[in-house]
Order: structure tokens, then sequence, then C-alpha cells
């Protein structure tokens, strides 16, 4: 208006717009009375008077602020159910002048998340988290909450939480300001101005401990949710000063800087003497032998034992040792103990955006199990590598060539059935060319230090190129020219 | 110009829901919902036009980042200047 100046508008840490969904792009999708949005709005606000925006990583939880990530307009990450302590230490030591923030409610933080936080807090991270306590589950619907209170109802404590049953409210301000570690620890509400201006210096002054390289702080905001307490805003508001802060007191828990044992100096090791390799000292700029190599993607699945994960690894290194980029992924999971195991290498002259395979160029398939599993996902113009003298009957792959290679059989006649899987290196690195053989044997020569399995090692790498070399003949696979189309 | 309003306050009834937080938190209690619908269903805060000092207790209130915009009556002395105050001009570069 004419002759009045702005003094309070919408923070420019936040986008103009929310693409969320194709419609209401100016409104968050927070409930008419949330405390999210007022949360949200402090934390903008001291980004903004902080000059931090361009530097913020922030951290969304599972809940209903799952979404922050579509209001605030700086890094974003959104990481699973309670782990956002861990994704944000790691975002910290990785990327340490940015200002990495934990978002995340009540039952993320004080019920999933609780050794996520304690363990953050304990190792003094440096580190802001935001932890708004509203008293319930509040996205899916209202269920007890770590910190719901004695005789409160919820849908799971539908007479009310007793403290003889489901235990008493959990204070995680008091337990966390038990450790040493942490820098500053304050509880607040968002209630009403006076509170909500309390909110603001804490918020502010968390963000700039951690400019200043502080530590670990954390801040409680008691917050209402209309919905899930069945209140008109205005009511749920009161609620919260009334009764929810009574049973959380505000104010600060911890305000000083921890003072930590000076720690001895740490051993130091270079990688090369880690792993007990010589290291290479010579300056020389390094030939990347293109020629010997190719981009590929393998997936390789057996059972359990068969060292699958191991030829995976192998590869990788050969990789590695080829100045490739590289990357392997294993399965885990209860196939891990026995039954199906598998792995994806990828062998890249450019980096690697993700170790997933969906459509592997290869295929590597230890057993039949394997082999029906696995095979329709090969990529077209494929590759399956099949460890057995002909296909099953009935199989078909009609989008990749499969070569049959009875590698156990080969590894029984070398005398062990152990080196299947060495065997089956050397048929990959024969068929495909890929990387060269004698890679592979320094590779093992690293590796394996009893001189018998090493000479078996060699032997087997050796035998899986020559029977691919050689021996792939009529009768071997279910087609004439030795392949199966 | 001591009758103007020491404060003014624009509320876009497109991004309010209608919560009445800030009816509530208003010190002079110059906000008030409007007895019409949005488009959405509810009834929207609005300034009744009068009263307001740009405390701001408002705008800290309302849980919508960009529902609410409080401005101040700029100080005869710094309207005049022909210095604008930063604020005014990353507000003017956002127009």
């Amino acid at each position: 208006m004419e002759g009045y100046q702005v003094i309070h508008e919408k923070s420019p840490a936040f986008y103009d717009n929310y693409d969320r969904k194709a419609e209401m792009q100016h409104q968050t999708h927070y409930c008419p009375g949330c405390g999210h949005g007022i949360a949200h709005k402090l934390i903008a606000e001291a980004l903004t008077e902080l000059g931090l925006k361009d530097r913020a990583i922030l951290v969304s939880p599972v809940g209903c602020s799952v979404f922050a990530y579509y209001y605030f307009d700086v890094g974003n990450v959104q990481v699973a159910h309670g782990r956002a302590p861990a994704a944000a230490t790691a975002l910290k030591r990785s990327n340490p002048d940015s200002i990495v923030m934990a978002y995340q409610g009540d039952g993320d933080l004080a019920a999933i998340g609780t050794a996520e936080i304690i363990h953050a807090a304990n190792r003094g991270e440096n580190i802001c988290v935001f932890f708004v306590n509203n008293s319930v589950y509040g996205m899916t619907g209202g269920q007890m909450a770590p910190t719901t209170l004695v005789g409160q109802k919820s849908t799971t404590s539908p007479w009310g939480r007793r403290a003889g049953n489901e235990g008493l409210p959990l204070h995680v301000c008091e337990l966390l300001a038990a450790l040493e570690t942490p820098t500053y620890i304050e509880r607040v509400a968002l209630t009403d101005m006076k509170n909500i201006m309390k909110a603001k210096k804490a918020v502010k002054k968390a963000l700039q401990i951690q400019k200043d390289h502080g530590g670990f702080s954390l801040i409680e905001l008691l917050s209402p949710c209309p919905t899930i307490l069945k209140m008109d805003p205005v009511v749920a508001r009161k609620w919260v000063s009334e009764t929810l802060a009574k049973a959380f007191p505000l104010g600060v828990f911890r305000d000083r800087k921890p003072e930590l044992p000076v720690d001895a100096i740490v051993p130091h090791l270079t990688v090369a003497e880690a792993l007990g390799v010589e290291e290479d000292q010579s300056n020389e700029p390094v030939i990347r032998r293109h020629h010997h190599t190719r981009d590929l993607t393998v997936k390789i699945a057996g059972f359990g034992g068969q060292g699958i994960l191991l030829m995976g690894q192998l590869l990788a290194e050969m990789g590695l040792r080829e100045q490739m980029e590289v990357s392997w992924l294993p399965s885990y999971g209860p196939e891990m103990r026995s039954g199906s195991a598998h792995c994806h290498v990828t062998l890249s002259h450019d980096r690697i955006g993700t170790p997933l395979i969906s459509q592997p160029e290869v295929l590597i398939a230890m057993n039949e199990l394997s082999l029906h599993k696995f095979a329709s996902s090969v990529a077209s113009g494929g590759l399956v590598l099949y460890n057995g003298t002909k296909l099953p009957e009935g199989f078909s792959a009609k989008q990749a060539r499969v070569v049959c290679v009875p590698v156990s059989e080969i590894a029984d006649r070398l005398g062990s059935a152990k080196v299947a899987n060495v065997v089956m290196l050397g048929a990959l690195l024969e068929e495909t060319e890929c990387l060269p053989a004698e890679t592979a044997m320094a590779v093992i020569e690293t590796m394996v230090k009893n001189p018998k399995m090493l000479a078996l090692d060699r032997q087997a790498i050796a035998a899986g190129c020559d029977y691919v070399d050689t021996q792939i003949e009529i009768g071997a696979v279910s087609q004439p020219d030795g392949y199966s189309y | 110009m001591s009758s103007q309003p020491r404060g003014n306050v624009i509320i876009d009834p497109e991004e309010c829901k209608g919560c009445g937080l800030c009816v509530e938190s208003c010190p002079p209690e110059c906000l008030e919902l409007a007895p019409q619908l949005s488009k959405y269903g509810v009834h929207p805060a609005q300034y009744s036009g009068e009263g307001c000092t740009g405390c701001g207790a408002c705008f800290y209130c309302c849980p919508e980042p960009g529902a609410i915009v409080v401005e101040r009556l700029t100080p005869p002395a710094k309207a005049a200047s022909a210095i604008p105050l930063p604020q005014e001009v990353a507000h003017e570069a956002t127009l």
C-alpha cells in the first residue's frame, strides 16, 4: 500500500509454487491450523536471515511433513522412517560446508528413530534437528505415539494411555540432555506470538551454532494437530499451551559447548598400506587402456555358497585395476543364508548413476533356477552364460544369446568344486572381452595366499577361457552353431 | 497522517484455509473471518480495514507460508529519504 513498507511476507526460502499436484500449488498440504506450517516458516526465515539458504540441506522424514521438500527451496533429501539423523550425519560429513537439518515428527524421531537420534546426539554431530511434537501419529490417523500423554485417547489407546501398560510419555529433550555431547537443546511451543517468537529465536540459534561448527542441536517444537485431536484450531492451540506444555515443560535443557577430550592422533594408514599392496609412487599420468576394456553390466546369480558375490567382487576389483568406474551391489536378505543369491556389477568408463541393474547386458546363471528367474530381464542382444552342458527342456530366451558352459563339471575335473566361479569368470572374460584375463590373475593373487589354491585358480581361469574358445560345439547347447537364440 | 493506521495486513483469500488462528492472535482485534465462503468452502480471514499496528502476530501465527503480508507505515523521515531500505529493494524486485 502507498506509504507502507512490507515487513513480513513469504520467505524466499520457500518455492513460489508447490508443484506437488497440478492444482492448488499455492497452498501447503497441511490441515488448517497445523503447526508444521509455522515451524516451516520459522526455519525458512532463519535460513534467509543467516544467509544459509544456498548451503542448506533439509532431510524430510516420514509423517505429515514428508512433503517438506515441495516447499523449501533448498537441497532436499527424504529418508526412511526415523532415519533422518543418520542421513543427516552422512550428508554433513560428506559436505562439511553444508547446513544440514533433520526435520522430524514425534512418531518418526521418538519411536522408530530412537536409536538414530540418540546416537547422532551422542556423537555430537554438527547438525540441527527440528523435532515437531504433536503427541500423536498424525499422518496415519492418530495412533498412540511415545509422546502421547497419560490418559490421552488415541486410536490405539481408546481408553486413554495407561502408564502401567504403555509407559510414560517420552521426554526427548531431557533424555538427550543427559548426554555429554549435545550443544544446544530447547523445547518451545507454537502456541502464541510470545512462544512463537521464542521458537524463532531457538531455531535461529540452532542454525547459528551449526554455522559456527558448534555441534549438535535439537529444538523440540510442541505443535497443535487439530485434525487428530478433533479440535478447532484455536482450541487445539490452547490445548498445546495448557495441557501438552504442562507435561512437556518448555525451556532450555542444554546450552554449552561440550568439552570433549582431545583425541590422540588417529593412526593413519594409506589404502595401499591397509590392503598390503605396494603403492604406485610414479607421477606418470594414468594410461587408460580403453582398447582392453569395455563397459558392461552383469548380473551374477546362483545359490549361496557358489561364490556368486565373490565373483562379482573379483570383476569389480578387476575393473578398478583397469582404472574403470565400477559398482558391486550384492543382494542382501534371507537369500544370503542359502537359497538364491545374486549381485550386480557395473563396469564403466563414465560415472555410474546407480548400482542397480534392471536390464543386465550379461546374466551369469550358475543354476537352473536363476536362469528361469532372470533370463527374461536380460537386455535385448545380451548374453546369458549358463552353468550346464545344455539348456533345460522347454527353456528359451528370445532376446539374448545363451552360451552353456558346464563350469561345475570343469571345476570338479580340476579338483575342486570351489573354483566353479573362477572358471565362469574365465568364460565371461573370453566371451565378452570386457577385461584382460591377466588382470583377473593379478587380482586373485592379492586375495589368495595359499599357493595350491592359486595354482588351481590359474587353471580355472584358463579352463574357462579355453572352453569358450574351443569346446562350444554341436550338442553342448540347443542350437547347431553352438548358441541358443 | 496521524489518523492513518500504523500497519496494514493483506490476506490472500486463495491461500487462507480459514483456521482462524490469526483472528485469535491479533492484539488489536482487527481481523475477522469473512461471512462469505471462499472457493475452497472456508471462511477466509480478512482485515477489517482499521486498527492494524503492523505487529506481525498474525503472520507468525498463520501456518501458511505466504497467506499473510504485513506492512508498516513508512516513517516520514525514511519515506523522504532517497535511499530505499534493503527490504524495499528486495520487495520491489519480486513484484
